[in-house]
């Protein structure tokens, strides 16, 4: 296997335009002769499709909920990044470049982040046009406010609910061309394998979640817009139904998989609060421009919060990051959360800290306050049945985004030939960690403004034969998936699916969590493959293949979690050193940072599968920094 | 004060597809925590129903958070249960007390045909939403986002309207199964924007026709769909939504 990313060369600046004009063109009277599949329908895959129909293009989209609006994009709240530097306070393309490598902890590629960087402000743009109800000034204009990594405001929301926005908007555009006929939905679809014919992505086969029937459906190109992974962990803010499952199929039929350590543990969301807990919900990061984070200064303080008096508080993120403080970069914030309760300095004894909105109630009214974060105060109330306004909010970290994915070159291909991966899938754009108000504005990127290029790109210049369904590729991945659901089903006594997944997110969050070791990571590498195997043996799906059966479509992803997991533990434990969301506690500096080694590691991982039971090959694409000064990351 | 563990009955609506007749059956479950929200304690009868070698209860859910409207319970007769404001799964134990009896069924509306179980099938919202509810713009064609001026208080206005999750509670609610305030919250949010003046009049009467296409009932003005709106849409956007059709069917060629 070999990684060629593609990337142009000469001035980054001038990349993107360069790389565009040396594209092939697919004139547009024949582009009506290609044929898209998108897989997902959040930002990533909502936005590709609605766009490439515009085009001309013939799509058919997917997704596994019941309608495209509810793809986890919707769940995003705090805003997007764009450099639009409207507030006038010293944004610029490359700034918001600069922050993002930096963010990443120089893990990514910067000719992709410069791209992002570029058409972030096509991005808002377009959402405007859409109708997209950003929130304003009274003059009319569009009001901005500040995100974690960055010192300027160039964070664009709609109240807590920006995602939502965003997607709908997306949506909107993708309904518009289903009205128009020019894109057929396919909804409640699940994607199980990748159909590969002469080493191109042809086609895939879906699971009907209505009645159960395999079905399948070819094409010229096949887009996974299918989300990140966070789910391994059991618990995480992502939604229930989010899965590795489309991307670990397509990387068992040929594409490599990057970097699967590098997983986001967002440092405010709801503390666990039981064992039936069946996820944890995230507190948006813009909470932060106005919430204060404090630990008890003593240990073991039993006291409730609002009866810790203000000289017994430590401020801890503003007192060891005074030139961020509150808002640090993820990774960080979270880090620092873990000290502080390793410390024996968590809220009433517990995995929380506190999120304080006493002051900015002080200083701007509770009014002020209910109209930038109504909703998110409401989520906290109903969760938790305390009121925000009147309490310190209890937060604690927790998983959220993954920064790793599909290895894709620059024009987001994988290294299956016609198999292109978007958004949170695919690994590309934000190294090590992602910084707040960046997925959105990169699943918009990849799908309104890079894939509709690239593609055309590559249909113009590969040959690409005639496929249909009938094709023995086709039959055979059917009869592979059929087996795959029979053996699911083979037992109704023993475990469900959802308990062995339990059991799979406590190995993984204790040992490739928020702080890994050696030991421990050789640890999940035995525990793992033996919980599989048990999976294998015990776990036990009632009802039948032919049907409705959620309990069927849960095992199919935990199978591949179990496969997945090992993966994820086998790249953190190569990967010897600390870089953003990966943090090896051999390697941190003496006060606790983490420490990269850009001697041996400044390059992607990609792994390669080598067929069931043989271990995976690691590749590496090498990180060169041309633009931005590599040093050790510096908030204080 | 201490927080309880409760033992509750459940009724729930059990029905194999389409095509199938349902039926409420009982089920108990054991100790429940307050703290649980409604989804997980069906997680907890799932499982157990499962480890018995019994079909789980089929029921949409995805993000938990109350965003996604994917879930959708009528409980003990409202749609996403007791609270204000509120989704299935933003509905907590605490609400609850020991030996209750809760009655789970599907929304219900012909034009939500059940699927299983509890899922039904909302796809009529997608099909009004592709006759008319966006603004056509292709990508590329923006002009900068500050030349489109919006006042604060019109874009929180339009925010409002555009918080709808697309549940379709308002639907379960209603007594005639209408989809007024699901249709009326899309056509005000962009009847108040600059970007939705274009297609205003055509929009209005597109949504109108797709939606009555669909078999949801006429609004008589019972309210219903404002009490039971997770994200308290008002009524006054299905005033709004009258005007514009009324204005759009009076002036159309």
């Amino acid at each position: 296997m070999k990684l060629d990313s593609k990337v142009p060369t000469g001035p980054i600046e001038k990349s993107w335009d360069k790389h565009r004009f040396e594209m092939k063109l697919v004139n547009p009277a024949n582009k009506r002769k290609f044929k898209v599949l998108v897989v997902g329908t959040g930002l990533a895959g909502s936005s590709a499709a609605a766009t490439l129909a515009e085009l001309g293009y013939q799509v058919e989209a997917f997704c596994v909920q019941d309608s495209p609006r509810r793809a986890h994009s919707i769940a995003a709240q705090g805003g997007v990044n764009a450099a639009k530097n409207y507030p006038n306070d010293g944004d610029s393309i490359w700034r918001l470049f600069y922050d993002t490598v930096k963010g990443g902890d120089f893990r990514a590629r910067e000719q992709n982040v410069y791209r992002l960087a570029q058409v972030s402000n096509n991005i808002i743009d377009q959402c405007v046009a859409q109708g997209v109800p950003f929130a304003r000034e009274y003059g009319g204009t569009l009001s901005n406010r500040s995100f974690g990594g960055a010192q300027v405001s160039r964070t664009f929301y709609a109240r807590g609910q920006t995602g939502q926005q965003l997607l709908l908007g997306a949506y909107s555009a993708l309904m518009r061309q289903v009205g128009a006929g020019a894109v057929k939905m396919f909804p409640r679809r699940e994607m199980l394998d990748l159909v590969v014919v002469d080493g191109q992505a042809r086609g895939i086969v879906v699971r009907n979640l209505v009645t159960g029937a395999l079905e399948t459906y070819w094409g010229d190109a096949v887009a996974l817009c299918t989300g990140g992974y966070g789910n391994v962990f059991y618990l995480s803010t992502n939604a229930n139904g989010c899965n590795v499952t489309a991307a670990w199929r397509a990387h068992k039929r040929g594409a490599a998989f990057a970097n699967p350590c590098y997983t986001q543990i967002h440092p405010t969301c709801i503390p666990v609060s039981g064992d039936y807990q069946s996820k944890l919900t995230l507190m948006s990061e813009s909470l932060r421009n106005d919430g204060r984070v404090w630990a008890p200064k003593k240990k073991g303080d039993a006291r409730r919060p609002q009866d810790i008096p203000e000289d017994e508080r430590d401020y801890y993120l503003e007192r060891k990051y005074p030139a961020f403080g509150n808002l640090v970069p993820r990774d960080i914030a979270s880090r620092a959360a873990k000290q502080v309760y390793d410390d024996g300095r968590g809220v009433l004894g517990g995995q929380a800290v506190c999120l304080d909105f006493a002051d900015a109630i002080k200083r701007i009214g509770e009014d002020k306050v209910r109209e930038k974060y109504g909703n998110l105060f409401d989520m906290y109330h109903h969760i938790t049945d305390e009121n925000p306004y009147k309490v310190p909010m209890r937060i604690y970290p927790a998983v959220h985004y993954t920064m790793g994915g599909l290895w894709v070159d620059y024009n987001l291909m994988t290294t299956i030939p016609g198999l292109f991966c978007l958004g949170e899938a695919n690994f590309s754009d934000h190294g090590a960690n992602r910084l707040g108000a960046s997925a959105l504005m990169q699943g918009l990127a990849d799908g309104y403004f890079v894939l509709p290029y690239t593609i055309g790109g590559y249909f113009a210049g590969t040959k690409l034969g005639k496929v249909t369904t009938g094709h023995d590729a086709f039959k055979e991945a059917v009869a592979a998936t059929q087996a795959r659901t029979d053996k699911l089903l083979k037992n109704k006594t023993g475990a469900s699916p959802a308990v062995l997944h339990r059991r799979l997110g406590r190995v993984v969050w204790d040992k490739v969590g928020m702080a890994r070791n050696e030991k421990g990571l050789k640890e999940a590498l035995t525990q793992i493959p033996a919980l599989r195997e048990e999976f294998w043996k015990t776990v036990s799906v009632t009802g039948s293949g032919e049907e409705f059966n959620q309990t069927l479509e849960r095992a199919g992803r935990v199978a591949d979690f179990m496969e997945f997991a090992e993966l994820l533990a086998k790249d953190a434990l190569t990967r010897e050193e600390s870089c953003g969301g990966h943090f090896r506690e051999e390697h941190q500096t003496p006060d606790g940072e983490a420490k990269r080694n850009d001697d041996k590691f400044c390059h992607v991982a990609a792994w390669e599968h080598k067929g069931e039971g043989k271990d995976p090959v690691r590749h590496e694409e090498p990180l060169t920094f041309e633009n931005v000064h590599i040093a050790q990351r510096n908030y204080a | 004060m201490e927080k309880k563990n409760m033992n509750l009955t459940l009724k729930i609506w059990r029905q194999k597809d389409a095509a199938s007749k349902g039926e409420l059956r009982e089920y108990p479950v054991k100790d429940v925590s307050p703290d649980m929200s409604f989804l997980e304690m069906l997680d907890v009868l799932n499982e157990q129903l499962v480890a018995k070698g019994e079909d789980a209860v089929a029921f949409d859910h995805d993000c938990r958070e109350g965003i996604c409207g994917m879930c959708s319970l009528m409980i003990d007769g409202q749609a996403h249960g007791p609270d204000k404001a509120a989704t299935t799964c933003q509905l907590h134990m605490r609400r609850y007390k020991d030996g209750d009896t809760i009655v789970v069924e599907p929304f219900r509306a012909m034009a939500f045909p059940v699927v299983r179980d509890l899922c039904v099938d909302r796809s009529a919202f997608d099909r009004i939403q592709a006759a008319g509810g966006f603004v056509s713009v292709n990508t590329g064609n923006a002009c900068d986002a500050n030349a489109i001026l919006v006042g604060h208080d019109t874009a929180e206005k339009a925010m409002d309207a555009a918080a709808c999750i697309g549940c379709g509670a308002c639907v379960a609610a209603c007594p005639n199964a209408s989809a007024m305030l699901f249709v009326a919250a899309k056509v005000s949010q962009y009847a108040l924007l600059p970007q939705g003046q274009p297609e205003r009049a055509k929009r209005a009467l597109a949504m109108r026709e797709a939606m009555d296409a669909e078999g949801f009932g006429h609004c008589t003005n019972e309210y219903e769909c404002e009490a039971a709106c997770p994200k308290e849409i008002k009524v006054s956007n299905i005033a709004r939504f009258n005007r514009e059709f009324l204005k759009a069917a009076i002036t159309a060629d």
